[in-house]
């Protein structure tokens, strides 16, 4: 018979296993963290990147978020089950399990799959397997950079230099919107939502005293390739951002002295500003040799409608207009960085924002022009509108009714709709500009627009349809395009210094000497 | 052991207490009855007989996205502010037939119109108008126009019009127009036709 200390003891060992137990069966469901890490993801209709979630040595993914932007999904429970439909694929998938169901049929992965806050949780390295089942296209994954490629988007450079200038020249087979900087003997680019891949070798070395070799490198999603050289270096787009030209500060200066480059897109000199900086913005050829060279990219705020908690239009019983309009603003967001401007989206994600936030976002950014995006079940093709402003209440010295802000810029803002709307037609899309009372577009100070995409011959699907969207974004990117002169020179305000900073007349209502204010009573706006 | 007397009472009392269940479901069920005619009621037509003047009404018309000039009778009223209410109405019974080419919720209805001098008038629509109004900026802009633009059309003298929902502000008429200010008359006549 065992004594009762013995008892005691071996309770307090039975207890102390089964709590070890419980944690250690815990420990697989327990909260992944975010770690700071992301996946970018590059596919012929969106380029976007996620967060990355870090549990138990694992990197994981979440799979809703990853497959929303290529096509319709929806997602629910059912027990202990989580159900997925993308498109026409149904999956289900098992908390804690290492094997799923795609398409009827079994998938295994290397690590279980999470469910968290409604969420399902995939390893990144299931992705090369798990995607082609659903996407019917081949993917590449970097595991170690975190870069996803979906179908043939793969951008490679190759490179030439030309020793006796000396210009190293790096053609790509598609345009680049790179973040440049440069730092002492250094060039860096960082390609952040460009597919660029290795151009085969990781290091190249040139046979040049001035410069010297370039390295590519993938990291968190990024891709980046550096130029050496012996002295500061200063880079230039042409060929509509196809082919950047690298060439020594010196030098760029003296062909800049007796040749003016020009055009959109052609000739532009990028540089950088500090290493910090990374800002692309648009400058003259530098004085010096270690000046920061800027160049300009005309910011456009892109607005997906709606959101959150309000839904807009039901286009279906399960289909929201905030939901296509998300998705939508995406692809016009990489459209029009294809065609060099900066894009602020108001919101990436499913989020709430009043009217009145979306118009001080669009203000305080200082943005060429504002675009909401909306979608509607009526009609067909696309339709585009500027505000029909309300009766104004009396203007005040420089400052202007806040409902009646967009007064001054909706000349302009036409002009931009009808541009637009005659790039949607060449492109099929029956289209009209027209008038309506809609926020926040008589509260924006730049010229504004909304687009309210309608189906097209095949119904309702095409406001889901990818290749549908991805088209109308086109559109609306090159009518944008070709009115940049106009939106960047819309009120002669903005001055460009020899500096390359921007400098603001005195009564330059973007000044930020002159805050947009939004009074009380009446409403206002200081121009 | 219960004595017999108590059980007798529990049993009364539960007898009542399922009596009484019974009687309020059937209460709830007659009033439920008489309610629901009215909420799905249509506007109440005009009478046939007596005096009818010609007017001309803005209807709108969803799939080309414009409003179109249509004539109808509209009794003779003697007030401004009437007749402008029966126009309207005479607009939303055209919105409200079966087929109507910008169809509107049976249960949608003008509340009022108020003239309110100079040049200023208010439309005061039901609940049901905007909550079950089609939600769009094309849809809910036709509906906008053409409520001002019959009225402006109609009745001489309105430079602008603000549109209530029961009575009160409301942001927008269903997610996309904006009503929160008043709209101007000659600014929507020039783009009316777009």
């Amino acid at each position: 018979m065992l004594s009762t200390t013995n008892k005691i003891l071996i309770k307090k060992v039975l207890a102390t296993v089964l709590a070890s137990l419980v944690l250690l069966s815990a420990a697989p469901f327990a909260n992944p963290t975010d770690s700071g890490k992301r996946i970018s993801v590059y596919s012929p209709v969106a380029v976007y990147s996620l967060p990355v979630l870090d549990h138990a040595g694992r990197e994981y993914v979440g799979l809703l978020e990853l497959l929303e932007p290529l096509g319709r999904v929806s997602s629910q429970f059912e027990g202990q089950r989580w159900k997925l439909r993308f498109n026409a694929i149904d999956a289900e998938f098992a908390a804690g399990k290492t094997r799923g169901r795609i398409r009827g049929h079994d998938v295994d992965f290397t690590a279980p799959f999470l469910v968290e806050d409604g969420r399902g949780l995939v390893p990144l390295s299931t992705l090369p397997s798990l995607l082609p089942r659903f996407l019917g296209a081949p993917v590449n994954f970097h595991e170690s950079a975190r870069r996803l490629f979906i179908g043939e988007v793969a951008i490679q450079p190759s490179f030439r230099l030309d020793a006796a200038n000396p210009q190293l020249t790096l053609s790509f087979n598609a345009p680049v919107n790179p973040m440049i900087a440069t730092e002492p003997g250094q060039l860096r680019m960082v390609f952040k939502r460009d597919p660029v891949v290795s151009p085969g070798s990781q290091s190249i070395s040139f046979d040049n005293k001035i410069i010297t070799h370039a390295t590519y490198s993938e990291n968190n999603g990024d891709a980046e390739l550096d130029v050496t050289a012996s002295q500061p270096l200063t880079a230039s787009f042409s060929s509509d951002r196809k082919t950047i030209t690298i060439s020594a500060a010196t030098i760029f200066a003296a062909q800049a002295a007796s040749a003016t480059a020009g055009g959109d897109g052609n000739g532009k000199s990028i540089g950088t500003g500090t290493a910090a900086g990374f800002q692309n913005q648009a400058q003259s050829p530098p004085a010096a040799s270690n000046a920061p060279t800027i160049v300009h990219r005309p910011l456009v705020v892109v607005d997906p409608a709606h959101g959150g908690e309000e839904r807009g239009a039901a286009l279906t019983d399960s289909l929201a207009e905030k939901d296509v309009t998300l998705g939508f603003a995406r692809l016009l967001r990489h459209e029009l960085e294809l065609r060099g401007f900066a894009v602020n989206l108001l919101r990436d994600a499913d989020t709430t924002l009043t009217l009145d936030q979306r118009a001080n976002a669009a203000n305080v950014a200082h943005a060429v022009i504002y675009i909401s995006l909306h979608a509607d079940s009526l009609g067909s093709g696309a339709r585009v509108y500027t505000t029909l402003l309300p009766v104004e209440g009396p203007s005040n010295g420089m400052f202007h009714p806040w409902n009646a802000a967009q007064a001054p810029a909706l000349a302009l803002s036409r002009e931009v709709a009808a541009a637009i709307a005659l790039q949607l037609q060449k492109k099929e899309y029956p289209s009209h500009a027209f008038s309506a009372s809609l926020r926040p577009l008589n509260n924006v100070l730049s010229p504004a627009v909304a687009v309210e995409l309608a189906p097209g011959g095949n119904g309702i699907e095409d406001l889901t349809s990818a290749s549908y969207q991805q088209r109308a974004a086109a559109a609306i990117a090159d009518a944008v395009a070709s009115v940049r002169d106009r939106l960047e020179g819309q009120s002669g305000d903005r001055v460009i210094g020899s500096s390359g900073h921007l400098k603001s007349k005195a009564f330059d209502f973007r000044s930020p000497d002159h805050p947009i204010t939004r009074l009380s009573d009446p409403t206002m706006v200081n121009r | 052991m219960i004595p017999r007397s108590l059980l007798i009472a529990v049993a009364a009392l539960l007898l009542l207490v399922v009596s009484m269940g019974i009687y309020l479901r059937h209460m709830r069920r007659r009033a439920a009855e008489v309610e629901s005619p009215a909420a799905d009621a249509l506007p109440v037509a005009p009478p046939v007989t007596g005096p009818t003047e010609a007017v001309t009404l803005h209807v709108a018309d969803d799939a080309a996205g414009i409003l179109r000039d249509q004539a109808a009778q509209i009794p003779l009223s003697g007030g401004r502010q009437q007749r402008a209410e029966e126009l309207l109405r005479a607009l939303l019974r055209i919105y409200q037939q079966p087929g109507a080419r910008h169809p509107m919720a049976p249960a949608a209805d003008i509340r009022a119109i108020y003239l309110v001098d100079p040049g200023a008038a208010v439309i005061d629509l039901n609940a049901a108008f905007a909550d079950q109004h089609r939600s769009g900026i094309l849809s809910e802009q036709l509906t906008v126009n053409s409520l001002v633009e019959t009225l402006a059309l109609n009745v001489p003298g309105i430079e602008r019009v603000t549109i209530l929902v029961e009575g009160k502000m409301r942001d927008t008429l269903a997610g996309h127009a904006d009503l929160s200010d008043p709209f101007d008359v000659s600014a929507i006549k020039r783009t009316g036709n777009q």
